[in-house]
């Protein structure tokens, strides 16, 4: 008598590509893979009997089912629990959670009910689920998430998932000796800048930074377009201006998209600001509505 | 017993006149007021109705581990002199996501309480509490000797509510934040503490997202000369942190902020400011570390005891040279890219740790699967004899390193050993874990809190029952394979206090198995196992004095999906959300 395994069929995956082998699956596990079929989604007519389906051919309903999941490897947890993700990891192999909190609890919650779904058609409470040997665990390339384990606090879990990637970054990256060199350039200006992020905490420091650097352009620019003169420029007002009306501080992050400065936390700034531009007002629409807005009423 | 003599006439409070008095009650309360220990004051209250008024009068501190294990009208009639109190709120289990946002624990009711018959509370530390800016304020406002507050793993507050505690207690030393779920509206409120506030010893805002104005901080630093404990967030960074030890060299615990942006001339300073601080005994914080400022800190490190470098992303050589300079470390908190490599370090380099933490910084397996071993645990135990706590979080472990562990270690009084795929069994047996803990319980006399993981079968569980005779507290996770599991240790283990189990074939037989066991723990937790509705019912019905609650999944049927049972003496709770039944 074949023990049909709990399956989350909401196997949202990374690896599309994924293919069930069903040579390394014990006979169990075949049989549940083909009594799925009992219930799955398909389209069709009511009583109507699809042709055989393969592994490979089954369209996904919710996002990827069977051919997306990697079953190569059965662990063995001993654990026989009824319900929850014990029992969906049992037979299922691996799936993946893509998403973070939230996100993570609503999809494990929803595929828990989904188990118990399956609980529920079969005999609760003294089924041993468990199969009685080992079998072999191939290394899944992605891991089933289950709620709230590891058990880490979610405080933790957040603070290090930015700081481990940033980490990684790091690693493969630049930073020896703890500098994160860009180049700035100013529209109107005959050369560019570098400016290293590290050395600024936070978007003010940056900004001084950047004034420092290109008071003396925007000196001229001020004659130019007919605002006063005005002997050494201060701080202020160069503020003024970069923030104002005629200038829009932008960046473009790793993807080679031109954003706005300010937007991100600062540390998520430093991590994918390539290089940095100082752009005229007039040639930030689109780029920011926002700043164009602030242009306007500025004047 | 000391011998019964009369003296006289017997002052108030007494309600038993025939009992010949020994002394008059306020010698008594004298006597009593230097028990600190909770156990010594239980014990001391049993013995007669004097002594239990005389200690009642007498307590100034009460801790109420489980916030719904009594009202707060019944604890302010036994205690009216109480000035510090400290509150558990939710299940443990809420800090992985296991229950839902409304619980409950909210400190509201408490405070009102608080605010009629203590006026005079100086201290309140909460954990795993809900706690709103309108309770801050209400506190902040409630109570003007008020000192010191300590909010771990709560919610539902914002920086607002940081804004009316540091606006309105004058009188506060300590002001402690870690952990919470909180909406961080912005840095403000550390500038609302006035100019003329003097009195914090104790700030640690570590896990706050927004910037503070450094300027305020500093002048706050500046004016509190008794201030020993300063854990800024990771918006600080090592200039400023040179800024503040400059202010304060008698800190004796300190948090870094982030561990960058230092110029080559400021590094020197920073490390004489280092130099300077005498008395810091503990480090932590080191958010975004760039490993290559951490000289900086070597002149301090041969004073540390306690070093947290649980937020750093180290690398085994990293650590190596770093712990090569903490000769006196006691407690160490690290990462586990320190790898195996590091713990061989840690275990050559600090043979009077007593505590070790290693925590997974990548527990989903994005980026990195490394990580540590079973032979870095080893390698620890090797070399640091003296370990007695370890929470440990692995990918792979085997009975034999175990048994080696615990060989080298026997005085282990908390042993939580995580590895993270759940069901795992012995990575080179294939074997179940249970000799492993199976080890630990034979040689670790004396254990109090065990925490187990991995492929387990029933007889784990029978060696527990059978041989961890302190232990005081356990959490089970996808371990074990029928109810004489949870039977037996429910039997075996007579100081169990609180048993918390999720994902386990344990069902009704295990949970009636033994009624009365309930009353003498705090609480049971059994998440994702076998129990049904009836079972609890049944429970409920037996036991009246236990509050049996479920929280069941949408569609379960008959499962009881999160079962929480506890002692009361208030009775079932009146602020029961919708999802909770109480049975």
């Amino acid at each position: 008598m074949t023990t049909p395994l709990e399956h989350d069929y909401i196997g949202l995956s990374e690896t599309p590509t994924a293919e069930v082998s069903l040579e390394n699956m014990s006979e169990t596990n075949k049989n549940y893979v083909l009594n799925l079929k009992e219930t799955e989604l398909r389209l069709g007519l009511p009583g109507s009997v699809s042709p055989e389906r393969k592994p490979g051919n089954v369209v996904p309903f919710f996002g990827n089912v069977l051919e997306d999941v990697k079953v190569g490897s059965f662990k063995n947890f001993g654990s026989g629990a009824k319900r929850g993700f014990s029992d969906a990891i049992h037979g299922s192999g691996k799936w993946a959670f893509s998403t973070k909190s939230d996100a993570e609890v609503d999809l494990a919650k929803a595929s828990v009910e989904e188990a118990s779904v399956y609980g529920n058609t079969l005999k609760p409470v003294e089924e041993n689920k468990r199969s009685p040997q080992n079998e072999n665990a191939a290394a899944p390339a992605s891991k089933a998430q289950v709620v709230g384990w590891p058990p880490i606090k979610s405080f933790r879990k957040n603070t290090l998932a930015t700081s481990v990637s940033k980490n990684a970054d790091a690693v493969e990256g630049n930073s020896t000796s703890g500098c994160i060199y860009v180049k700035v350039s100013m529209d109107g200006a005959p050369y560019l800048r570098k400016v290293d992020l590290k050395t600024c905490g936070n978007y003010s420091e940056l900004s001084s930074a950047l004034e420092n650097m290109f008071s003396c352009f925007t000196i001229g620019q001020c004659t130019s377009k007919g605002l006063p003169e005005r002997e050494g420029l201060s701080a202020s007002r160069l503020m003024d201006l970069v923030h104002g009306s005629e200038y829009v501080l932008t960046y473009e992050d790793k993807d080679g998209d031109w954003m706005l400065v300010g937007d991100v936390p600062w540390n998520m700034f430093t991590d994918s600001c390539k290089r940095l531009r100082i752009m005229k007002g007039s040639e930030a629409i689109g780029l920011a509505p926002r700043a164009m807005e602030k242009c306007q009423s500025r004047n | 017993m000391d011998p019964v003599r009369k003296r006289g006439k017997n002052l108030s409070k007494s309600l038993d006149s025939t009992q010949p008095a020994s002394f008059p009650d306020e010698v008594l309360e004298q006597v009593f007021s230097v028990l600190k220990s909770r156990k010594d004051r239980s014990s001391v209250s049993l013995v007669c109705k004097v002594w239990y008024n005389a200690e009642r009068w007498s307590r100034r501190k009460v801790f109420i581990g489980n916030c719904y294990s009594v009202s707060p009208e019944i604890l302010v009639r036994r205690f009216p002199n109480i000035r510090s109190v400290t509150l558990k709120g939710k299940p443990r289990f809420s800090d992985f996501s296991l229950v839902p946002h409304d619980w409950g624990a909210d400190i509201h009711s408490w405070l009102d309480v608080f605010a009629e018959f203590y006026p005079f509370l100086e201290e309140l530390r909460l954990k795993r509490m809900v706690v709103t800016d309108r309770s801050l304020e209400f506190l902040a406002k409630s109570f003007s000797g008020f000192k010191a507050l300590s909010l771990l793993s709560c919610d539902g507050f914002s920086t607002d509510g940081l804004k009316a505690i540091a606006t309105h207690c004058k009188n506060l030393t300590e002001l402690d934040i870690q952990e919470n779920d909180i909406d961080d509206l912005g840095g403000e409120w550390l500038s609302c503490f006035p100019e003329t506030f003097v009195s914090l010893e104790v700030l640690n805002f570590a896990s706050l997202h927004s910037d503070v104005t450094f300027d305020a901080l500093e002048r706050l630093v500046d004016r509190c000369k008794a201030l020993r404990v300063l854990k800024v967030n990771m918006h600080i960074y090592l200039e400023q942190i040179k800024k503040l030890l400059l202010k304060a060299p008698g800190l004796t615990e300190l948090g870094t902020g982030s561990f960058l942006q230092l110029l080559p001339r400021q590094s020197a300073e920073l490390e004489t400011a280092f130099s300077r601080c005498k008395n810091l005994h503990t480090i932590s914080g080191l958010w975004e570390l760039s490993s290559f400022y951490l000289p900086v800190l070597y002149p301090a490190c041969a004073n540390l005891t306690y070093l947290n470098l649980s937020y750093a992303t180290l690398q085994s050589d990293e650590l190596a040279k770093l712990l090569s300079n903490c000769s006196n470390l006691r407690r160490l908190w690290v990462l586990d890219t320190v790898k195996d490599e590091g713990l061989e370090a840690v275990g050559s380099s600090c043979p009077l740790l007593e505590e070790l933490r290693v925590f997974p910084a990548d527990p989903f397996d994005h980026i990195m699967v490394q990580g540590v071993t079973e032979s870095g645990f080893v390698a620890v135990s090797n070399g640091c004899r003296k370990l007695h706590y370890v929470l440990y979080f692995c990918r792979q472990m085997s009975n034999v390193a175990v048994a080696t562990v615990v060989k080298n270690c026997p005085d282990f009084t908390h042993f939580r050993l995580c590895i993270m795929n759940p069901g795992q069994p012995d990575y080179m047996t294939n074997e179940p874990l249970d000799e492993a803990f199976g080890a630990v319980v034979k040689t670790c006399n004396k254990l109090q809190r065990l925490a187990i993981s991995g492929l387990l079968t029933d007889r784990a569980f029978e060696y527990i029952g059978k041989y961890a005779k302190n232990l005081e507290i356990l959490s089970v996770a996808f371990a074990g394979s029928s109810d004489l599991g949870m039977e037996a240790v429910i039997e075996g283990c007579p100081k169990l206090r609180k048993l918390e189990i999720r994902d386990s074939p344990f069902g009704n037989a295990a949970l009636l198995y033994n009624l009365n066991k309930y009353e003498s723990m705090r609480s049971l937790w059994m998440s994702a196992c076998n129990v049904t509705m009836n079972g609890c019912r049944v429970l409920a019905k037996l036991m009246p004095r236990l509050n049996v609650e479920v929280m069941k999944d949408e569609g379960s049927g008959n499962g009881a999906d999160k079962l929480y049972v506890y002692r009361s003496v208030a009775g079932p709770r009146r602020d029961a959300p919708p999802f909770v039944l109480t049975l």
